[in-house]
């Protein structure tokens, strides 16, 4: 044993199994640990930006007021007044922009699945749906704006965010309901047409209950993903310190909108804001990506 | 003329079907029996439902609606982009100019823009590919098998992070830390114009390199989604085969996963490019705006496109002044659709990623 170690060459054929060198082992080292601070490096700005927001913007969100009062009446250096005009704002163009949105995305869906098959509009679908993605948020709002208010002569509305909105949501649900649509067994559809159920029954009675689950996490996500877009706010609606219910007139405010219009306020309630809108949010898209999570949970097809 | 005769007849069942076989017996010259149940089966195949009908020009419509959308988001920017350039007094492409607050004596050029836009976007690609090819191999190869969906849960966090408040982090908190960074790199490597000392106070911490990290932590989670999802595509049959000449776990990604998902990492790239390059209201927070022209430091200001026509957004009254942004606008647009175009058509490619 000893002199094969010290002559190898001696050996009719090398042993069948050699250690690994010390230079690999120590390239697969680096590689380990570079992979791995890979990992940790992009955990911090997580962990950093959450802290930040917890720490800055939890003490205002604890007062009672903050849930229940608008900034109306409150001069910038004032503290106190609340988020609620806001948090209306956000949920109702995010709801609007969804209730449009849903349909029409889950019908793309449906078409480039059960209809579209291989056909030159289905990849052309396809294709712009990954362009849509890939469409900056100001570039859709400032085309709802050259729609809206300059062609039509409309003026600024919370109706015009959610339009715009509608742009950014669409190709999220689209790619979203494709995939779980993708997932449904053939079975199940060849089941229904051998049984004589048109082919749109099929789809609106088995494909999409079967796939209900996924689509409906889908939504949740665009949803919580919408509420935070900025830029559509900035264009297409002015703010207002005070509730507005009118979708179709007038300023109306939103949490991003806030942030952006007390970051005008020097002073430290304006600060205070700022964090408390940021942290509500956060909250609020937490809050939806969670329901997804319950939902998809909830409505899973049962597989026993 | 046939059709609705035809299309009511599979709908009926049993009696009511049989009744309208004899009601629909006279049209049908060719069949001189008798009406049965089965005939309704034998002219079943050919009709339409109505039904169906409708619901596949739904579907179809919603599938055309969404190619003329983008046709129309490029058709209203150009139309209403044309005036202004128009009457635009400087050269759109050339200059470095930005002066919009005169309807009638227009002066604007994105020279200072696009520039801006592409350095910002590359500072951020730079810092967030390596890093995301990282935590791709580390998701799909490198963490324990029960906690590589959590950790993968974890990277997505950062993309259901607002941008916004990206954006005021950034402002608040990683400028003022940056500083000292920044103040000691433009003392010591000064003399390299990227380094050098740049167009806005450094001290605020408003410069495209804090700006440059903020999109990189934005677009880290879009490049690791999708090069993961090709990484987890490597057939199982190369890895088996490299583990069986004995190669060490670095030696198996290099020699089957890198070159397997090389296209799809390059692809996902890409697509964090035209993030980085339409990012708004993280980059308008970050970033000072100067008095004077881009100089290709790190330190410098200035605006990007999408900045830009946020910052100005609010203040559009004059039809002329909003067309100059809206020029803007359409030169992201058409920015962010050839880098889309460039990343699908890399994946379209390659088949064996489908």
């Amino acid at each position: 044993m000893s002199t094969n170690l010290a002559d190898p060459q001696r050996l009719a054929t090398p042993p069948t199994f050699q250690a690994v060198s010390l230079s690999r082992r120590i390239k697969n080292g680096i590689a380990t640990g570079l992979v791995w601070g890979a990992f940790l490096i992009a955990i911090i700005p997580l962990v950093w930006v959450l802290y930040t927001v917890i720490q800055r913007g939890f003490p205002v969100i604890l007062d009672g007021d903050w849930w229940q009062k608008s900034m109306s009446g409150l001069l910038a250096r004032q503290q106190g007044g609340g988020a609620y005009h806001a948090i209306y704002g956000t949920l109702v163009q995010g709801l609007v922009c969804a209730v449009i949105s849903v349909p029409i995305g889950i019908m793309i869906a449906i078409y480039l699945v059960e209809y579209g098959g291989r056909s030159k509009l289905s990849k052309a679908t396809t294709f712009m749906v990954d362009i849509l993605t890939g469409v900056p948020s100001i570039v859709a709002a400032l085309f709802v704006y050259t729609v809206w208010i300059t062609t039509f002569g409309l003026g600024r509305s919370a109706f015009a965010v959610s339009l715009a909105l509608v742009l950014l949501m669409v190709p999220v649900i689209v790619r979203t309901t494709e995939e779980m649509l993708k997932i449904v067994p053939d079975e199940l559809r060849e089941a229904s047409y051998a049984l004589g159920i048109p082919k749109w029954k099929t789809i609106v009675k088995i494909v999409i209950p079967t796939a209900l689950s996924g689509i409906l996490t889908g939504i949740m996500l665009a949803l919580a993903r919408v509420m935070g877009e900025t830029a559509p706010v900035l264009v297409l609606a002015a703010y207002a310190p005070f509730i507005n219910y009118n979708l179709f007139d007038g300023p109306m405010a939103s949490l991003p909108l806030m942030m952006v219009n007390e970051r005008n306020n020097p002073t430290a309630a304006g600060f205070d804001r700022i964090w408390g809108a940021a942290i509500t949010l956060v909250v609020l898209i937490t809050l939806f990506n969670l329901l997804a999570t319950v939902i998809s949970r909830a409505l899973a097809p049962k597989t026993k | 003329m046939n059709d609705p005769v035809v299309a009511k007849r599979p709908a009926g069942s049993g009696a009511a079907g049989a009744e309208r076989g004899v009601a629909a017996a006279p049209t049908a010259s060719e069949a001189p029996i008798p009406p049965t149940p089965e005939a309704p089966v034998t002219t079943k195949a050919p009709h339409v439902r109505p039904g169906d009908r409708i619901f596949r020009g739904l579907a179809t419509g919603s599938g055309v609606f969404i190619v003329v959308l983008i046709g129309a988001i490029g058709l209203f920017l150009i139309l209403q982009a044309i005036p202004s350039l128009g009457l635009d007094n400087v050269n759109f492409l050339t200059s470095r100019e930005w002066n919009t607050t005169d309807p009638t004596n227009l002066r604007f050029g994105i020279l200072d823009l696009t520039l801006v836009t592409v350095v910002v976007a590359l500072v951020a690609l730079l810092i967030a590919m390596p890093i995301a090819l990282g935590i791709a191999l580390f998701l799909t190869q490198y963490a324990p098998r029960n906690l590589a969906r959590p950790f993968a849960y974890v990277i997505d966090l950062l993309a259901a992070v607002p941008s916004i408040v990206f954006g005021l982090w950034g402002l608040f908190v990683l400028g003022p830390v940056l500083f000292p960074f920044s103040e000691w790199v433009i003392e010591n490597l000064g003399w390299i114009p990227i380094f050098a000392k740049g167009n806005v106070n450094v001290q605020l911490g408003g410069t495209i390199f804090t700006a440059g990290i903020v999109v990189a932590v934005m677009i880290l989670p879009i490049i690791t989604a999708v090069s993961r999802e090709v990484f987890e595509r490597t057939p199982t049959m190369h890895v088996e085969g490299a583990i069986a000449l004995g190669a060490t776990k670095w030696e198996v990604v290099r020699t089957t996963v890198l070159p397997f998902g090389k296209a799809g990492y390059v692809s996902a790239s890409m697509l964090g490019l035209g993030r980085a390059l339409g990012e708004t209201i993280a980059v308008a927070i970050i970033l000072s705006t100067a008095t004077s022209s881009f100089g290709w430091s790190l330190f410098d200001g200035g605006s990007t496109f999408a900045s830009k026509i946020a910052l100005a957004a609010p203040e559009f009254n004059d039809a002329r002044s909003a067309g100059a942004y809206i020029a803007a606008g359409l030169v992201l647009f058409v920015l962010t659709f050839v880098v889309n175009a460039i990343a699908r058509s890399i994946v379209a490619g390659h088949k064996e990623y489908e």
